[in-house]
């Protein structure tokens, strides 16, 4: 059962169109992960379903009811904010307590459910403190708390770990890992630009970008079959290399000869049209073998070496544009600098991309 | 690094005396002031505040008992008794004449006119013989200078407040004073945060002419707005001097706590919408106590411009004792005392005592209400 249903939302400001198209549809107790550049309009997104942003276009449903007007307290939502947004002069129990107050809820009710929400997020000591006297994490587990108390169909987190530093951001980044198994039937809806959060977060990604989708998948889908060339480089790291060519064999499988002269034979189908088409060639950094000179898709010289101990990132003089051919070998390498390399890599590990930049492997 | 210390050093030096001096220069007339007003209006009158706290030699003219009351003792008559009664002191010299008051050393013999005698000993006895008996109905002019010990009162604030109607006037003006502060602070909290935060047509428009407000000269209305008032049947009355206060300082509340409102996080008010509250919630539990610091600092503004405010009051209110306010009360004794100091010290002690207590109380909230808005978070 759809939970929250977008349908051909836009959004613009004046003249400038910031978001359009938007279809999609969230079940219940799915976590959803908004990634995308900055400036995509995910937070956008979130916002208009959140009810802070006007919806200029499309509808908005949850839980079949059209949402568009309603004001965002009673969409049955609650909102995470990235900067915390607690109540500065309110101690943490009436930062929690402020929306069952503003309802008019009972003192008991309020009671109650502050100390079980303080407990699920261990902040029963720091109920009389004042956000000020509160670490960054703790701010944010309130922020979480002041969530939870309203016990909402739908949450919505606004970059709520960029923030906090690296170590503290992966611990509470498993907290909210944590929360949501406590809580299988809520929905979460989670804007991020950072990757690992998506990836380790996410039931099913939707990566936005130039005012729309550009794809929707469960986290692995995305990693291993990008339905783009943005989706490929976006997701993964360091990005995904590029290397323009031309189609030279259909069928079942596709053979395309690169501009550098060598051939990969890939592991998509292909039609006849396509022969002599433009297209690139795409390989993951970690998905690179060492290779021979007679069998070999990739072969250039070093330009530095970053020995990280587990992995050794090769960065390659580039082959015809100017971004560096990175490569990511498991274990521990002696390399030169300027030293010539031959790189391979499996037929089902290879990704190609047609002219307008969208995947062999998802066209019909 | 070194030299760079040494720049802050001295830099921090400059500072420090500069704000030293500052101090000085505003404590010292002060304190002269409060000084000056708990003192005897006599030695006020002769020297400065700054010896208060010493002796000081004073001439003074005593005059002897009444000729009634004369003795004759053998042949001469006597007129005897104590000039420092019922007090003491010391007598250092003494004189008969106005001309010569000073001439005579305490202890010696004075020869007057028709063969009578003076002497007056140190401790202030006095005796005046003759061989004629004295005539007429008032005793002898004696001269004479003597140690006058330091002498404070509260006399001058008895007199000021009660006989010369200053405890009044300052009623008055706490009357004035203080629904003309609260009140445009109401108004312009609620204006401000509406301009800043709710969304209805022209607001900009409203907002720059608010602040264009700023720049008008508040006495070109005076005039049209009395004549209103008149017409409206308010007349010069509190009604109408609260309603022109509010009116004056309504721009610059409204701009300084717009510009304080306007800078609080954007997050904390969603969030308090995304917690169901309205606009009426997110001000009064939200806006109103994170302004604390700006509302205050306008109150300051306001309550000592209000406070020391004589144009408004004197067109918006009477002359009577009901209506005169503390400055217009200044005035009136500045015209018939000129001359005396205790009075005038006394009231304008009384007159800046309320404004000194609002600043101290409030001041930490002036130095940061006056940096509102300029370090984001804080």
């Amino acid at each position: 059962m759809a939970n929250l249903q977008i349908k051909n939302i836009g959004k613009s400001y004046g003249k400038i169109e910031v978001l359009k198209g938007i279809n999609l549809e969230i079940s219940k107790g799915e976590f959803i992960v908004f990634v995308g550049p900055s400036g995509c309009g995910k937070s956008t997104l979130l916002r208009m379903i959140a009810g802070l942003e006007e919806i200029s276009d499309g509808t908005l449903e949850i839980d079949d009811v059209e949402m568009n007007d309603v004001p965002p307290a009673q969409r049955g939502i609650a909102m995470v904010f990235q900067s915390y947004a607690l109540y500065p002069h309110m101690s943490v129990r009436d930062n929690m307590a402020f929306a069952m107050k503003i309802a008019k809820k009972s003192k008991q009710e309020i009671e109650e459910t502050t100390n079980k929400v303080a407990k699920i997020l261990q902040l029963e000591d720091y109920l009389e403190r004042l956000p000020k006297e509160l670490s960054g994490g703790q701010r944010q587990r309130v922020a979480i708390g002041r969530a939870i108390v309203r016990d909402p169909k739908i949450f919505l987190f606004d970059e709520p770990l960029s923030n906090l530093d690296a170590a503290l951001r992966v611990a509470t980044r498993i907290e909210i890992a944590q929360l949501k198994k406590q809580m299988p039937n809520s929905t979460m809806i989670y804007v991020t630009h950072d990757q690992v959060e998506a990836m380790t977060l996410a039931d099913r990604i939707v990566v936005l970008a130039n005012k729309g989708i550009s794809q929707v998948g469960s986290p692995l889908e995305l990693y291993d079959h990008p339905r783009n060339e943005f989706v490929a480089t976006f997701i993964g790291s360091p990005a995904m290399n590029l290397f323009a060519g031309t189609i030279s064999k259909t069928g079942s499988k596709t053979t395309i000869k690169l501009d550098s002269g060598n051939e990969a034979i890939i592991d998509v189908a292909s039609n006849k049209e396509d022969l002599g088409k433009k297209a690139k060639l795409g390989i993951r950094p970690e998905d690179f073998k060492l290779g021979s000179e007679k069998d070999h898709v990739v072969k250039s010289n070093i330009r530095f070496v970053e020995a990280l101990g587990e992995v050794t990132l090769l960065h390659l003089e580039p082959l015809n544009d100017d971004l560096c051919i990175v490569v990511k070998l498991s274990g521990d390498f002696k390399f030169e600098n300027g030293q010539e390399i031959f790189l391979k890599a499996k037929t089902e590990k290879m990704h190609l991309f047609d002219d307008k930049q969208l995947s062999y492997y998802w066209r019909k | 690094m070194a030299k760079m210390a040494g720049t802050r050093s001295t830099l921090s030096l400059v500072v420090n005396i500069s704000t030293l001096l500052l101090v000085i220069i505003w404590v010292i007339p002060t304190l002269g002031l409060l000084i000056s007003s708990f003192r005897d209006k006599d030695q006020l009158a002769n020297t400065g505040w700054w010896t208060s706290l010493t002796n000081a030699e004073r001439n003074f003219i005593a005059r002897s008992i009444a000729p009634e009351e004369q003795i004759k003792q053998g042949d001469l008559y006597i007129l005897s008794g104590n000039i420092f009664e019922p007090n003491s002191g010391e007598v250092l010299v003494f004189g008969f004449k106005s001309q010569q008051p000073v001439a005579f050393k305490a202890g010696e013999v004075a020869q007057m006119k028709n063969e009578q005698l003076m002497s007056v000993s140190i401790n202030g006895d006095y005796r005046i013989s003759s061989k004629e008996p004295f005539t007429g109905s008032r005793g002898k002019r004696i001269f004479y200078r003597a140690i006058d010990p330091p002498k404070f009162t509260l006399d001058n604030y008895k007199e000021v407040l009660f006989a010369r109607g200053l405890g009044r006037s300052f009623i008055n003006t706490v009357a004035v004073t203080i629904p003309s502060t609260i009140i445009p602070i109401l108004v312009a909290a609620f204006a401000a945060y509406a301009l800043a935060w709710m969304k209805f047509p022209f607001r900009m428009l409203l907002l720059a002419t608010i602040v264009g407000l700023l720049v008008v000269p508040l006495q070109i209305s005076l005039i049209p707005l009395l004549k209103m008032y008149t017409n409206l049947g308010i007349g010069k009355s509190y009604f109408s001097i609260w309603l022109a206060h509010t009116g004056f300082g309504l721009p610059l509340a409204i701009y300084l706590l717009y510009n304080y409102i306007s800078g609080l996080p954007r997050e904390i008010i969603e969030s308090a919408r995304v917690d169901g509250a309205s606009d009426f919630d997110i001000f009064v539990k939200i806006i109103l106590p994170l302004s604390f610091p700006a509302l205050a600092s306008f109150a300051i503004f306001q309550f000592l411009w209000v406070w020391n405010d004589l144009l408004v009051a004197t067109v918006f209110l009477g002359n009577n004792e009901q209506q005169l306010v503390m400055t217009g009360r200044l005035r009136e004794l500045l015209g018939s005392y000129g001359g005396n100091w205790e009075i005038l010290t006394a009231s304008a002690f009384v007159s800046i005592v309320v404004p000194l207590l609002v600043f101290f109380s409030l001041q930490k909230y002036l130095v940061r209400g006056l940096l509102a808005g300029s370090v984001k978070g804080g």
